[in-house]
């Protein structure tokens, strides 16, 4: 019955557009379509951001550890490098500050009326894409794009036996840092 | 069904109900959630229209392929979403230049459409060097305890925060 739906191909892009229409419901009501909100996050003045992600995070983690044992639910983690992540993740993060938005919230932007992400954002991404895509090879010969030996790698295999006994422990430490957060006055 | 219409739910809300709805796609989608990935198809099918075959013979779309696809769907569906939600409170506003960069950088829309579509192709590029956004490695790679997703998730961040001090002063 599962596999019918999941491979379903017509089913599955309703399927993703009723997926989207939550999501963006929700970083809607959040406010993280809202600039000066993703701003305050960068500028450590305001960690909406962080606490929509970090929740959602306990969330998700804790129940892969529950459906994963039955099945229910498969690991997709990514393949890459370190030297991906980390030159990647500081270039998308330069973007991220100058934008003020990121793939996700900037569809929600969109959708809340803003023009700058629509006309100067989205346009910019596709552009960027498109750019990496014709750099593809290239970097991949000059040794900018890797593999490493932590590709597709997740701690979720490492553990031995029930893994709450490694996603609980990390939930703690993410909720205790949210009420630092808090009591902080963040 | 009030609660719709209130303009902004708690952050803890909002993010357990972001969690619960991965769970739900990984178990009916066999998908975590994630947008970076469609803007690449988008490319890829923009490309298209002018030069098929150096699309058809490119590596990268040869892997990520130019078509519609459940991700392509679910950026679709965000942006109604959004819609949905900002007209049902009332806060649905058509907004040239957002209000931080209005008071404290300049009120041209020139200017900061320059400025975000630089941000766009700076976060595209490094957005499908990382192999993830802030969704899919912010939240769904962290979630499932990739390593290069903790590490890629740090770097969003230290790079954001970055530039948004250089922009606004410390």
């Amino acid at each position: 019955m599962l596999e019918e739906i999941r491979n379903n191909k017509g089913m599955q892009l309703v399927l993703g557009l009723i997926f989207g229409i939550i999501f963006g419901f929700l970083l809607q009501k959040g406010g993280v379509s809202n600039y000066d909100v993703i701003l305050g996050q960068l500028r450590l003045q305001d960690f909406t951001v962080l606490k929509i992600m970090l929740s959602a995070v306990i969330v998700t983690m804790i129940g892969i550890s529950i459906l994963r044992p039955s099945g229910l639910v498969k690991l997709h983690v990514k393949g890459g490098s370190l030297k991906n992540s980390i030159l990647g993740g500081l270039l998308f993060g330069v973007g991220f500050g100058t934008l003020g938005y990121c793939p996700g919230t900037i569809a929600a932007a969109v959708g809340s009326g803003n023009l700058d992400g629509l006309i100067g954002g989205m346009i910019g991404i596709i552009i960027g894409t498109g750019i990496f895509a014709s750099m593809y090879s290239k970097m991949r010969e000059k040794k900018l794009v890797t593999e490493d030996r932590f590709s597709k790698v997740s701690l979720f295999d490492k553990v031995e036996g029930n893994s709450l006994k490694l996603t609980v422990p990390i939930a703690v430490v993410i909720f205790l840092f949210m009420v630092i957060l808090e009591i902080a006055g963040f | 069904m009030n609660v719709f219409r209130l303009e902004m739910w708690s952050p803890y809300v909002v993010g357990i109900l972001i969690g619960l709805l991965n769970i739900v796609t990984l178990i009916i989608s066999d998908k975590p959630l994630g947008a970076s990935t469609s803007f690449a198809r988008t490319s890829g099918m923009v490309r298209k229209l002018f030069n098929r075959e150096k699309v058809e013979k490119n590596e990268y779309y040869l892997k990520v392929a130019p078509v519609i696809d459940w991700g392509w769907m679910l950026v679709v569906g965000i942006i109604i979403g959004a819609f949905i939600s900002a007209k049902l409170s009332g806060a649905f506003e058509v907004i040239v230049v957002p209000n931080m960069w209005q008071a404290e950088i300049s009120s041209s829309f020139f200017l900061r459409f320059i400025i975000a579509m630089f941000g766009g192709i700076t976060l595209g590029i490094g957005a499908r060097w990382a192999g993830g956004c802030t969704s899919g490695h912010g939240i769904s790679g962290t979630a499932q305890l990739s390593i290069l997703s903790w590490v890629a998730a740090v770097c969003f961040f230290i790079g954001g925060i970055a530039s948004a001090l250089l922009i606004y002063g410390i």
